[in-house]
């Protein structure tokens, strides 16, 4: 369009840019944070560029650990938030996919009441129930195991909508088709609409993953022991309420390790990211 | 609702949906029936001795005045995220959305705070503005103002809505250019015909076209709140300082664990489990009406 | 009202592609132009650079007397109708078509007065309170041109507006087009690419053919006097016989079929050309002179009859009224009258006319 805004037609660029610097704000300062020695940032006299200590305060954040709080290496945590995440991720996509199959493609008694019963939960995050939650699971003996972080988190049903919704748009045609060639519904699920499936699942993966990864609540509840502890929730412990004893450079280092997995998996998988969210929603 | 396609077969579709339904009944319902349950019982926190109170839990919560205080709280806390997060993300939206060059790289570089959890955000954001050593902390007491969060509830208020706020602008702002980018150009382009200037064009025509995507966010934005920002509040102030900052979904927790109050706990859960369904269903029958655009 | 001159317009995008190649045109005052042409021949694009939609890169565009290449849609005093309406969808037919004078201030009695009559003219007085989704095809058509009649513009711009309408309806909304055209008087400029609306509506009709101006004329000169093959081709349903040709003798030319006599005076060629003649042009031959020709298939339309067969390698096909009897595969005989031989260069197709 012919358009003759003079100035303002820098505005875009220059709204951007600066949404673009206050977004990543934070976390530079973090980055720069943790690259300073500990008493330079605790004395609040930190320079604005990075400091010298990358490799050695990621080292020690990995493999040394704090000698403050945290008796751990960060390593042992970030692999326990990385098993947590997929597992909490392919779960939620496996139980789900077989749901939305059986309650699109099958004809049964009490069909739409399970339907509903599974629709429900997605009301309802898991902070609403959290403490007979945590009952159940303690009584089931699931503290501090990986199946007691994961499993209560499949419950909810953002995958099995989404995978249904999907499933509706599936012409009707290909499932006759595979029954004239003489396809039972289990070949017709793995043959066709699993291929088919390829990229919602890309997509819900990388909502998922987030999500596992991200979980703070319940991780602090169910797990007690220090080497099961996740990363996000190791942060926290990080930081002692007296911030002289925090050792900050080792605090911004596990932040910035703690991010970057699931930004990278965000950043990477933008394209079905982005598609994902906004058909998740709808 | 029911393809006309469909297989045969009886134990099959069972067998499929057992393991979400096992799943949903064991850590869903169950827990969530005993919350019900349990809001209706005093108990100590051995669980050894408990009696059946009807209401008494609920009744006392809403005698508390504090529970007041914490519904406040978290309403300022909701509307003043929903609010900054929505205005901020519409305004990158409506300039992202522009063919300038560049657009893609822009956008990236907006959404990947999405996958950063809220409690290392509240970290972060602990980070800048503690007191002692926060650079930008340093920046506002330089310009006079006696910043300390730890104290003054109204700041800790404050960083703890710059720190959810910041988190929530890129998913706002994917789905606003989603919207955007479902108007169709055709009916802009009119709209410059008809002597509207990019001003005019934005408050008559593109913000009521958004106006559905508008309402989706601020119910998500409300339920983000409720619920999501437990990890930035427990990592930056722990509901401190003198309870400024305890919103609903802490207080549960909080009385739960460390006050040992489960019975009121379970009230409280059921209290905000009441709000959301409310809500959802809500957003639920206004999406439906509005469908036919 | 006003004239739109175009001098020398063209269009680059920045990929490197060239939509509109060298355009130069005038519509005059009051006409009805038709920029008529096939998918990305670039007529679209000049309409839109006319409307301010696109940028022009090289050229002039004048309405009236100003020179528009910068100034906004807006500011152009223009009004457009889209090939999807694109109506207002959050507004009432009233209010779609009130916006645009809301937008320049006008005071309300004028607009409700302006309003009303567009309404009464276009029969969708019953609609003003709906919204565009309560409407149908055809009325959110009227809708649209309502919203551009009541601005008054200098220049009325259609953007292949008949075609998402079923066939029946884009015959009613062409003669109401050509109604109102003949009451308002206004300079309009239509896009399509159906050369039937082409050539029911123009006053003037433009054949572009990828971003270049094939011709300017009346519908009746574009028909009768094709300046090239393109043109030839794209005007005339069934679409004109092409077929190689020879000039043997001065006023002759040999074709697969056999040898045609040409009008000398009118076309000027030797050597190797491409002899055009068209399906309606051809008649059948009562006795034993003329052409031999032998249908292969015969389509009858009712009123008229198609013949389809073979001069030679070239497939033909001859359009005769439905009278008497013709039998597929039996030879019959042709005749042409020498005044309906076209002959273009066989190289750059154009017209060998003097």
């Amino acid at each position: 369009m012919v358009e003759h805004r003079g100035l303002s037609s820098f505005l875009p660029y220059v709204v951007l840019t600066l949404g673009v610097a206050i977004i990543a704000f934070p976390v530079y300062l973090c980055f720069v944070g943790s690259t300073h020695p500990q008493d330079v940032v605790a004395n609040g006299k930190m320079p604005l560029v990075p400091g010298p200590l990358f490799f050695e305060t990621y080292y020690k954040t990995l493999f040394v650990g704090s000698s403050g709080s945290t008796r751990e290496p960060v390593s042992t945590m970030l692999l326990n938030s990385f098993i947590m995440a997929c597992v909490i991720a392919l779960g939620k996509i496996s139980i789900s996919i077989i749901s939305a199959f059986a309650v699109v493609y099958f004809k049964f008694p009490f069909r739409m009441a399970a339907f509903w019963l599974i629709f429900i939960t997605l009301m309802l995050p898991v902070e609403v129930r959290i403490y007979p939650t945590y009952k159940i699971a303690s009584d089931l003996n699931l503290l501090d195991s990986f199946t007691g972080l994961t499993v209560p988190l499949i419950a909810s049903a953002t995958a099995t909508l989404f995978f249904r919704q999907f499933f509706m748009t599936i012409p009707d045609e290909l499932v006759e088709a595979s029954k004239l060639d003489g396809a039972g519904p289990l070949r017709f699920f793995w043959d066709t609409v699993l291929p088919l499936s390829r990229t919602n699942i890309a997509a819900l993966f990388v909502i998922l993953f987030i999500y596992g990864w991200n979980q703070y609540l319940w991780p602090i509840l169910i797990t007690t022991r220090d080497d099961m502890q996740t990363i996000v929730i190791g942060i926290k412990k990080m930081i002692v309420t007296a911030d002289a004893l925090t050792e900050w450079n080792v605090v911004l280092a596990t932040a910035m390790l703690a991010m970057l997995p699931p930004v990278m998996v965000v950043v990477l998988m933008q394209r079905w990211f982005v598609k994902g969210l906004v058909e998740t929603e709808k | 609702m029911q393809k006309r396609a469909i297989f045969g077969g009886t134990s099959l579709p069972y067998l499929l949906l057992l393991p979400q339904l096992f799943v949903v009944a064991v850590f869903f319902y169950w827990p969530a029936s005993q919350a019900v349950w349990q809001s209706f019982l005093l108990q100590d926190a051995f669980g050894l001795n408990t009696s059946f109170i009807w209401f008494e839990n609920y009744k006392e919560l809403f005698e508390d005045t504090s529970y007041y205080r914490t519904m406040l709280t978290t309403a300022v806390f909701a509307i003043m995220v929903a609010g900054l997060s929505l205005s901020l993300a519409l305004l990158l939206a409506v300039q992202a959305d522009k063919s300038i060059r560049g657009a893609s790289v822009y956008k990236t570089l907006l959404i990947w705070p999405y996958a950063v959890a809220p409690a290392v955000a509240g970290v972060l954001w602990i980070f800048m503005f503690q007191p002692s050593l926060g650079v930008v902390a340093q920046g506002i007491r330089a310009m006079g103002w006696n910043w300390n969060p730890l104290l003054n509830g109204n700041d800790a208020l404050t960083l703890v809505v710059l720190a959810s706020t910041w988190k929530q602008i890129s998913y706002n702002f994917l789905f606003f250019l989603a919207g955007l980018q479902s108007i169709p150009r055709a009916v802009i382009e009119a709209a410059a015909i008809d002597g509207a200037s990019p001003a005019r064009r934005f408050w008559t025509i593109i913000l009521p076209l958004l106006s559905p995507t508008i309402f989706f966010l601020v119910v998500v934005n409300i339920v983000y709140v409720f619920f999501d920002t437990f990890g930035i509040i427990d990592a930056m102030t722990q509901g401190g300082p003198s309870k400024a900052t305890e919103t609903l979904v802490y207080k549960v927790f909080f009385d739960g664990r460390l006050g040992g109050n489960l019975g009121s706990s379970a009230a409280q859960s059921v209290i905000l489990m009441i709000m959301v369904v409310a809500l959802t269903a809500v957003q639920f029958r206004f999406i439906e009406r509005r469908v036919a655009y | 009202m006003a004239t739109v001159a175009l001098t020398n317009i063209k269009k680059i995008y920045p990929g490197g592609v060239e939509a509109v190649r060298d355009v130069s045109l005038t519509v005059p005052n009051g006409s009805f132009t038709v920029l008529l042409g096939p998918s990305g021949c670039g007529k679209s694009t000049l309409l839109r650079m006319i409307a301010g939609l696109e940028t022009i890169s090289a050229g002039t565009c004048k309405i009236g007397e100003r020179i528009v290449n910068e100034i906004e849609p807006a500011a152009r005093d223009i009004a457009m109708v889209f090939q999807n309406y694109a109506l207002y969808p959050h507004m009432s037919v009233y209010d779609n078509m009130a916006y645009g004078l809301r937008n320049r201030g006008m005071p309300k009695p004028e607009i409700d007065k302006r309003v009303r009559e567009a309404a009464a003219l276009l029969a969708i007085e019953d609609f003003l309170t709906r919204k565009p989704r309560a409407l149908s095809g055809g009325q959110r058509q009227r809708v649209a041109m309502g919203r551009a009649i009541v601005r008054e513009p200098l220049v009325f711009l259609f953007d292949e507006p008949l075609s998402n309408l079923d066939a029946k309806l884009r015959v009613t909304m062409r003669l109401e087009i050509k109604r109102l055209h003949n009451r308002l008087n206004a300079t309009s400029i239509f896009v399509t690419h159906d050369q039937v609306e082409a050539m029911t509506l123009a006053d003037q009709v433009v054949v572009m053919n990828t971003g270049r101006i094939e011709q300017i004329g009346a519908p009746g000169e574009v028909y009768k006097h094709p300046a090239s093959r393109f043109v030839a081709s794209f005007i005339g349903s069934p679409a004109m016989n092409l077929m190689p040709g020879k000039i043997v003798e001065s006023g002759i030319v040999e074709t697969p079929g056999g040898k045609l006599p040409f009008d000398a005076t009118r076309f000027s060629a030797s050597g190797e050309v491409e002899v055009g003649v068209r399906p309606e042009d051809i008649h059948a031959a009562g006795d034993a002179n003329g052409i031999p020709f032998t249908p292969e298939l015969v389509e009858e339309l009712g009123a008229t009859r198609l013949l389809h067969g073979n001069f030679g390698a070239t497939p033909i096909i001859v359009a005769i009224p439905a009278s008497g009897t013709v039998h597929e595969n039996k030879e019959m005989r042709l005749l042409i009258d020498p005044a309906a031989v076209h002959l273009f260069d066989r190289n750059t197709g154009r017209s060998l006319a003097r």
